[in-house]
């Protein structure tokens, strides 16, 4: 399989805020790294799951690869080509093809359109369909996320999350994109109503080849819906690569973390020591080495100097540690 | 709802001084410029309900031909600033940089002065009329409606919906006029109604100074004028004009409060 | 089981029912919710959004704004709280029973130093003098995890991590050395290695202190992980109480049966969640049957128009018609 979407070496700073006496002390602006050297692909009706925990610039990332944000270094190319210089009619070829799900279905969608409108819009702004067809098509794209066809006379407020987010989904499947972004689809939701947005992915992927990118904290949910997964610590991947392959035996010792701070189903009160120790650093002043090795439980002397290159250390996938291959 | 009941008392004081502004003859029960010797500062009585002026002219009717005048400067002060103000606070909350920081400082300039005093200023260089008043009240007024576009577009803009437009391909334009502008402009819409009632005081101060309307068009501020020579001995002159700028400021304010509460964004 | 624990040492509450008064009419929160916690138990209360579970660790607490209408019974130690007025109430919460909440930023104050807030609430509660109260404090912060307190004592809730600042919550709750901990969500807002780690405090600390944990939360995995019973809520009712073991082993409410399987985990891998149809239950006009039957996928006519009683068998309760076909 060819990718449809990657990212190389993606790079992203923000500057960060300085107080008045830090300003007269003339230190530098500090700086956040939200991205560091990411790299990601997704192919046609694949599912890629990107996970970690907050600051870990996971939203950074989705909101780069539909070019809401520039990235400061890399590249993002769409079915072979270069989308960063794209401009004019060319981006918005690219936007129509690569469309993204937002994760709080209550901002995302603008409260003083019907949802009617909302997804004519869309259609109108991109030709999709003839005018006299518009009306038709807003009751298949509302068919396709299982809402009524009298949903469209409705405004968002009218609507409880779960339904919001399909109307969300709908509003991204009406451009008839290849790629959908997807960032914390359904974490504002509650359970029971998240399996249904969870199904409806699943199924839509099916049903029109899409290729996914899933970004979620929830590790469940990646291991239950995604094929691959990339795992981001502090603005990098430590770990891309199968997902039943890697929560089967994660080789980076923060996945390894990750996976086992997840609360089982299983019940069974937990006994001992935490799956790590310490707290998230502060992404303005990343641990030097591998940002991982203040919390990690194998760390060796030199993994604070040395940052670790993603390589497959004689394994079959990426990982960004030094004692991968010893496990 | 709660919301209801105010704004139907303000909204009937309104159409009620509409009406008075379209077909004054329907109400006033005299003309309004016909001098009546015999009832030369005439207390209220049966004939003249709110008593009549220096020239026996009626002051009710005085007062529902003025209406006219003051819904007229009530619009157009208002207006002017509303479309200035919104316009500008939309393109600088929504680009930011330093057209953001040179709208910051020249509104700072703007506001140091007293209101008033700077309009005044202005209309005594551009000379006294309604239309200098206008310009010198869209010159000073558009401050306040830029500051409140600009802080609500740029909450718009966080939003996801305006993200997801962009994502969309859709147009700045786009985005700006049929996404943003409807989802901001309700605090800078609540606050031009209840502006109105400032934009009629503001009039009649002016009136008042002889900066503003200039005879024979006569308004609520200077027929109270024309009334301060007797407001001991015939207090009804000025009264009555006042209390329709009282009953007018009302309308507008109690009809802002309940916009306010209609236009409230569902979630 | 219900009948027989013993009132006068746990928490047991009956018949607990908060009706908010909105301008738009009664919102029924919590419906008749019997609940018990014995000491040293943590007793987990697990529902969806709008399930009461909060209301109701609330309403125990005594912490409700006025336009709450609480009725029903909350006996704590055999004493009726309910009945209480506020300043009876004060000795009761905050030391014999402590409250942590989701938002710590939210619960602490920002402009007082942690060290002060812990020591405002020893002053409150205890008869210690400044240097027993410092010398607590300190013996917190260690107590929670939180290295070099004699510096943290000094900071400011804005000085701390996220995780942090739900430590330092938790000491301050735990100040005055409480027999029962009330915990709203409190991992909710945290990141899933944090939350590791202030689950596995707080199960430590109920061990060395001793005390019982009522735990609310909307995470069947932390009710796994933490609770040793459980009772699950739906539109602001129970629909079963047991050990947690079995009741995830062997549901009795459909709802239960329902959350579990639709639980991303609790299948193979890419298969189809299944998912609960519907959407969350109206608050406002409760349903004379079973909350859950028109979601339901084993209901039957009955559960529409009677309320399922409360049956109970050993170490489990439950209101179900439909348990045999679970």
């Amino acid at each position: 399989m060819s990718a449809l979407l990657s990212a190389s070496n993606l790079t992203r700073r923000f500057p960060g805020n300085r107080g008045l006496l830090d300003m007269l002390a003339r230190k530098p602006r500090p700086v956040v790294h939200a991205l560091s050297d990411v790299s990601i692909d997704v192919s046609a009706g694949e599912t890629l799951g990107i996970v970690g925990e907050s600051g870990c610039g996971k939203s950074t990332l989705a909101r780069c690869l539909v070019r809401l944000i520039e990235p400061d270094e890399g590249n993002i190319s769409f079915d072979g080509a270069d989308v960063g210089s794209l401009e004019g009619p060319a981006r918005r070829k690219f936007n129509r093809a690569v469309q993204m799900v937002f994760q709080d279905p209550y901002a995302s969608l603008n409260p003083r359109m019907t949802v009617g409108s909302t997804l004519a819009e869309a259609l109108r702004v991109h030709e999709i369909v003839p005018a006299a067809e518009i009306n038709a098509r807003v009751a298949s794209l509302l068919d396709l996320v299982q809402l009524p066809a009298t949903a469209a006379t409705r405004y968002p407020h009218e609507f409880s999350g779960g339904q919001r987010q399909r109307i969300g989904i709908a509003r991204a499947l009406a451009v008839e994109p290849r790629v959908i972004i997807a960032d914390e689809p359904v974490s504002a939701l509650d359970v029971s109503v998240q399996a249904q947005i969870v199904n409806l992915f699943m199924e839509l992927q099916e049903r029109l080849g899409l290729a996914l990118v899933f970004i979620t904290h929830d590790l469940r949910l990646v291991r239950h819906m995604t094929h691959r997964v990339a795992v981001m610590y502090l603005g990098r991947v430590v770990e891309i690569g199968p997902v039943e392959d890697i929560f089967t035996a994660p080789r980076h010792p923060y996945t390894r973390a990750l996976i086992s701070a997840v609360p089982q189903l299983t019940p069974g009160l937990l006994r001992g020591e935490p799956a790590v120790r310490g707290e998230l650093p502060s992404p303005l002043s990343p641990p030097s080495g591998c940002a991982f090795h203040p919390r990690c439980p194998i760390a060796l002397p030199q993994c604070a100097a040395e940052r670790p290159a993603l390589d497959a250390r004689g394994g079959t996938w990426p990982v960004a540690c030094l004692r991968a291959d010893e496990a | 709802m709660r919301a209801k009941i105010p704004l139907a008392i303000g909204m009937a004081l309104l159409l009620l001084m509409l009406v008075c502004a379209a077909v004054p003859s329907w109400f006033a029960p005299y003309d309004p410029l016909e001098f009546d010797f015999a009832a030369l500062l005439a207390a209220p009585s049966p004939e003249h309900l709110f008593g009549t002026d220096q020239f026996g002219r009626d002051m009710l009717s005085r007062t529902i031909y003025s209406a006219r005048i003051d819904l007229q400067i009530a619009v157009f002060a208002m207006g002017g600033p509303l479309l200035i103000g919104s316009l500008i606070g939309l393109l600088v909350g929504w680009y930011g940089g330093w057209a953001d920081a040179v709208f910051g400082r020249l509104a700072d300039v703007v506001v140091t002065f007293p209101f008033l005093v700077l309009v005044i200023a202005i209309v005594a260089i551009l000379g006294p009329g309604l239309i200098n008043m206008y310009i010198a009240v869209a010159c000073v007024g558009w401050v306040v409606y830029a500051r409140l576009m600009r802080g609500e577009v740029r909450v718009q803009k966080a939003a996801d919906y305006v993200a997801a437009g962009r994502v969309l391909g859709y147009s700045t334009g786009r985005i700006l006029f049929r996404h943003v502008l409807p989802n901001a402009v309700r605090p800078v819409l609540v606050y031009a109604v209840t502006d109105m009632a400032l934009a009629i005081l503001l009039g009649s101060s002016l009136g008042y100074l002889g900066l503003g309307a200039q005879p024979p068009e006569a308004e609520w501020g200077a027929l109270i004028a024309d009334g301060r020579n007797f407001f001991t001995t015939a207090p009804w002159v000025s009264l009555t004009p006042g209390v329709a700028i009282v009953l007018a400021g009302l309308g507008f304010s109690l009809a802002g409060d309940g916009l306010a509460a209609l236009l409230d964004v569902k979630r | 089981m219900m009948a027989s624990r013993d009132d006068s040492t746990g928490l047991t509450v009956r018949e607990l029912r908060v009706v908010f008064d909105t301008s738009r009419g009664p919102i029924f929160a919590v419906d008749g919710v019997a609940l018990d916690v014995a000491p040293g138990e943590v007793m987990g209360l697990v529902g969806e959004s709008g399930s009461g579970k909060s209301v109701s660790l609330r309403a125990v607490a005594r912490l409700l704004h006025a336009n709450a209408r609480v009725t029903g019974s909350v006996r704590w130690r055999g004493q009726e709280l309910l009945s209480l007025s506020d300043d009876q109430m004060l000795p009761i919460r905050g030391a014999q029973i402590g409250i942590i909440f989701q938002e710590p930023m939210a619960a602490l104050n920002p402009v007082l130093p942690i060290g002060l807030q812990i020591e405002e609430s020893l002053i409150a509660h205890t008869t210690m003098d400044k240097a027993q109260r410092q010398a607590r404090a300190l013996q917190l912060l260690d107590q929670v995890g939180i290295a070099s307190g004699a510096t943290r004592l000094a900071q400011f809730p804005h000085e701390f991590s996220g995780g942090m600042r739900q430590r330092a919550m938790i000491a301050i709750a735990l100040a005055a050395s409480p027999a029962l901990l009330l915990a709203d969500e409190p991992t909710t807002a945290l990141d899933v290695t944090i939350q590791d780690q202030i689950l596995r405090l707080l199960l430590r600390l109920k061990d060395e202190l001793g005390m019982a944990l009522l735990l609310v939360t909307h995470d069947l995995g932390v009710v796994a992980e933490t609770c040793t019973r459980v009772a699950v809520m739906y539109a602001g009712r129970v629909c079963e109480t047991g050990p947690t073991a079995d009741v995830f082993a062997n549901p009795h409410h459909a709802y239960t049966a329902a959350l579990l399987r639709a639980m991303p985990g609790s299948g193979p891998a890419q298969a189809k969640l299944i998912p609960i149809p519907g959407m969350a239950p109206r608050l406002d006009a409760p349903s004379p049957g079973c909350a859950f039957a028109p979601r339901c996928t084993v209901s039957e006519p009955l559960c529409t128009t009677t309320r399922p009683p409360f049956v109970q068998e050993a170490t489990r309760s439950s209101a179900c018609y439909g348990r045999a076909r679970l």
